[in-house]
C-alpha cells in the first residue's frame, strides 16, 4: 500500500561502505573456509607418522637385494657386486641424463658419482633407493635393462647399477631417501 | 528452429493448472516431442540418444554396486569378488557397469568422429562442441577413478602412473601429488577419495549434458549436408515420433552389442592382471590402460627426450613433463577445433580433400591406440612419436591450410533441394550425393 511513498535521499557513502565491507568479509570468509576443505586431502597424521623403519641387512649377500616398504613405497636395498660397482664408476658424468646425486643424505647439487649414490666410502657396495621410477612411479625391475641396473617396464626407463637414469622418459636418478647405518647390519630409513 | 513458438496444449484441468505453476510438461513437450529435427539425419546422429541412455545405465548399475562395495584397501578387492559371487545378480550388475564404461566410450568416439566428419562444431555450434569436450574430460576422469576401485594390480598401478602426471609439474608437482593421493603413494586414502569422486562426477556429467542439449536446441541440429534448415515445414520432422523411433532402433541394436559383451565376452575388454590384488611392491611387467585411453597413452610415451635451449644444456621441458603436456594438449586441442578448421563448408561430403584427411586422421588415432597397447621398446616409441606429430599436425597445419586451398564441391541450396531432388531423380541415376 505504501510502496509509492517518495524515496528518501540515498546515503551513497553508507551504501558503498556496506557493499565493500560485506564483499570483503565474504571473500575472506570464503577463503578461510576453503582451506580446510583443501587441506583435508593432504596426508593425514597417521600417514605422516609412519616416518622411519629399521631394516636388518645381515643376510643380504653380494649380488642380492631386498625390497622393503617405507611410506607406502618400495625401497631397494642392494648389496652390489664388485663388477657392478666398477661398471658404475667407469661411467663418465657427461653420459648421465641427470648429473645430480639425488641423495637426501648429501648437500643438494652433489654430482652423481658412484660413491655419492652408494652408502659412502667403505660401504660402496650398498645402495639404498626408493624403488619408484622417477617417471610415473612404477617399480623398476632389478638386474635388467640395457645397463644391468634397473628397468622400468611401464614406459621403458633404463637405470644403471648405481640407479642413475640412462635411457628412456624418466627425468631423474632413482631417489635416495634419508637413511643411516645404525650398526653394521642395520639401517634406519627415514 | 530455435526458441520456436510453443505448440504445447494442456489436455486436461490438472495439466492446465500445473502449466500455470511449473511448465515442466511444456518444456519436455517442446524439447522432445514437437522439437523439429532435420529430415535427412542418418544413423550416425543417433549416438547422442544412445549416450544419454548409457549414462542412465551406468548411474543405475553404479548406485546398486555401491550398496555392496567396500572402499577400503583391505577389503575392496574382496568386496568386488563378493559382488561377483554372493550378491544376487551382482555378477550382472558389475559386468554391465564395467562393460558399460567401454560401450560409453565406443558411443562417444563415434559421436565425436561424426561431429568431425560433418563439421558439427562450426559456427554457431562452438559452445555446444566445447561442452562436449568437457563431458569427454569428465568421462575420462570418472572412468579412470572407477577402474581404481576394484583394487587389482592394474587399478593400483594405473592410479600410480596417472597421479604421477601431476608430479611432472615444476616446483609444486610433488605437493600436488601428495594432496591428490592423501599420502606419499597410492594407499587407502586415495581409494576413499576416488570412490567419493567416482560417485560425484556422473552427476556433474548429467549437468553438463543438460547444457549440451540446451545448446543443441538453441542452434538446432546439423545434418549430413551441413546446410542450415531454411524452411521448417519442408525440411524438418517432429522429434516424436520420427527421431525417437530412429534413436530407439539404434539403441536396441547398440544394446544387443552391449549385451553380447556382457554375456559372452565379459572380460574381453579388461585385463587379467586386475584379478590379482593390488601389490605396492610389484609392478605388472606390462601396464596398459583401458582400451579407450590407449591413443592418449601412446602420445604420453612418445616424448622420450628433453627439450633444451639449442646448443646449451639448459633443459626447458624434461621428457616427463613433455609427455604429460603432449597428452593433455591432445585433448585440449579439440576445444579449439571450431577455430582451427578454417573452411566455411561444414560437411565432409562437399569437401573432397578434407574427407580424405578425415579418414587418415581416424586411422592415425587407431594406430596410436594400437601403439599404446605395445611395450615401450624397439620401434614402437619412434612410431608413436611420428603419429603423435601427425595428430597435432592434423589440427595445427592440415585443417587451417585446407580451408584455404580446398575447392569445395557444389552444395545444395537447401536440405529440401538435396533430399527432394534426390528422391525425384533417384531412378535416373543422377550423381546426387547420398546422405550416407
Amino acid at each position: 500500500m505504501s510502496a509509492t511513498k517518495s524515496a528518501e535521499p540515498v546515503d551513497e557513502e553508507r551504501r558503498d561502505f556496506l557493499y565493500i565491507a560485506t564483499g570483503a568479509m565474504a571473500a575472506v570468509g570464503t577463503a578461510a573456509l576453503a582451506w580446510p576443505f583443501i587441506d583435508q586431502m593432504n596426508p593425514d597424521a597417521s600417514t605422516r607418522a609412519l616416518a622411519s623403519i629399521d631394516v636388518d641387512i645381515s643376510l643380504i649377500e653380494p649380488g642380492q637385494a631386498i625390497t622393503v616398504k617405507w611410506r607406502g613405497k618400495p625401497v631397494f636395498i642392494r648389496n652390489r657386486t664388485d663388477k657392478e660397482v666398477e661398471e658404475a664408476r667407469a661411467t663418465p658424468l657427461e653420459d648421465l641424463k641427470d648429473q645430480g646425486a639425488e641423495n637426501e643424505n648429501l648437500p643438494a647439487g652433489s654430482p652423481a658419482t658412484d660413491v655419492n649414490r652408494s652408502a659412502g666410502e667403505g660401504k660402496e657396495n650398498w645402495i639404498v633407493m626408493i624403488g619408484s621410477c622417477t617417471h610415473l612411479g612404477c617399480v623398476p625391475v632389478g638386474v635388467a635393462g640395457n645397463f644391468g641396473g634397473w628397468f622400468c617396464p611401464c614406459h621403458g626407463s633404463h637405470y644403471d647399477t648405481a640407479g642413475r637414469i640412462r635411457q628412456g622418459p624418466a627425468p631423474r636418478n632413482l631417489e635416495i631417501p634419508v637413511y643411516e647405518f645404525t650398526s653394521d647390519t642395520t639401517i634406519t630409513i627415514g | 528452429m530455435s526458441a520456436s513458438h510453443s505448440t504445447y496444449n494442456p489436455q486436461n484441468g490438472f495439466m492446465k493448472w500445473l502449466d500455470a505453476r511449473l511448465p515442466l510438461p511444456r518444456l519436455i513437450y517442446d524439447s522432445f516431442v514437437a522439437y523439429p529435427v532435420p529430415r535427412n539425419l542418418n544413423g550416425w546422429y543417433t549416438f547422442g540418444g544412445i549416450l544419454s541412455l548409457m549414462l542412465v545405465s551406468q548411474i543405475l548399475t553404479g548406485v546398486v554396486l555401491a550398496m555392496h562395495y567396500v572402499a577400503n584397501s583391505a577389503m575392496a578387492f574382496q568386496s568386488v569378488e563378493h559382488i561377483m559371487r554372493d550378491v544376487n545378480y551382482g555378477w550382472l550388475m558389475r559386468r554391465m557397469h564395467a562393460n558399460g564404461a567401454s560401450m560409453f566410450f565406443v558411443a562417444v568416439y563415434i559421436h565425436m568422429f561424426r561431429g568431425m566428419y560433418y563439421g558439427s562444431y562450426k559456427n554457431p555450434r562452438e559452445v555446444l562442441w566445447i561442452l562436449g569436450v568437457i563431458i569427454f574430460l569428465l568421462m575420462m576422469a570418472t572412468a579412470f577413478m572407477g577402474y581404481v576401485l576394484p583394487w587389482g594390480q592394474m587399478s593400483f598401478w594405473g592410479a600410480t602412473v596417472i597421479t604421477g602426471f601431476f608430479s611432472a609439474i615444476p616446483w609444486v608437482g610433488d605437493s600436488i601429488q601428495a594432496l591428490l593421493l592423501g599420502g606419499f603413494a597410492v594407499e587407502n586414502p586415495t581409494l576413499n577419495r576416488f570412490y567419493s569422486l567416482h560417485y560425484l562426477l556422473p552427476f556433474m556429467i548429467a549437468g553438463v549434458v543438460i547444457l549440451h542439449v540446451w545448446a543443441l536446441h538453441v542452434t538446432g541440429q546439423t545434418n549430413p549436408t551441413g546446410v542450415e534448415v531454411k524452411n521448417i515445414k519442408k525440411e524438418t520432422v517432429p522429434f516424436t515420433p520420427y527421431a525417437t523411433i530412429k534413436d530407439a532402433l539404434a539403441l536396441i541394436i547398440f544394446f544387443m552389442v552391449f549385451g553380447w559383451f556382457v554375456f559372452y565376452l565379459p572380460d574381453y575388454l579388461g585385463h587379467a592382471d586386475n584379478y590379482i590384488p593390488a601389490d605396492p611392491l610389484k609392478t605388472p611387467t606390462h601396464i596398459v590402460p583401458e582400451w579407450y585411453f590407449l591413443p592418449f597413452y601412446a602420445i604420453l610415451r612418445a616424448i622420450t627426450f628433453n627439450i633444451s635451449i639449442p646448443f646449451t644444456d639448459v633443459v626447458l621441458i624434461d621428457s616427463k613433463l613433455g609427455g604429460v603436456i603432449a597428452m593433455f594438449a591432445s585433448i585440449a586441442i579439440l576445444a579449439f577445433l571450431p577455430w582451427l578448421d578454417t573452411s566455411k563448408v561444414r560437411s565432409a561430403n562437399y569437401r573432397p580433400l578434407y574427407r580424405q584427411f578425415f579418414w587418415i586422421f581416424a586411422i592415425v588415432c587407431i594406430l596410436l591406440g594400437w601403439l599404446g597397447s605395445k611395450p615401450a621398446e624397439g620401434i614402437y616409441p619412434l612410431l608413436s612419436l611420428i603419429f603423435t606429430i601427425y595428430y597435432f599436425a592434423h589440427f595445427l597445419v592440415i585443417l587451417p591450410v585446407l580451408g584455404w586451398v580446398e575447392k569445395p564441391k557444389k552444395m545444395p541450396a537447401s536440405i529440401a533441394d538435396a533430399v527432394l531432388t534426390e528422391e525425384k531423380t533417384a531412378p535416373s541415376n543422377v550423381a546426387a550425393q547420398p546422405a550416407e
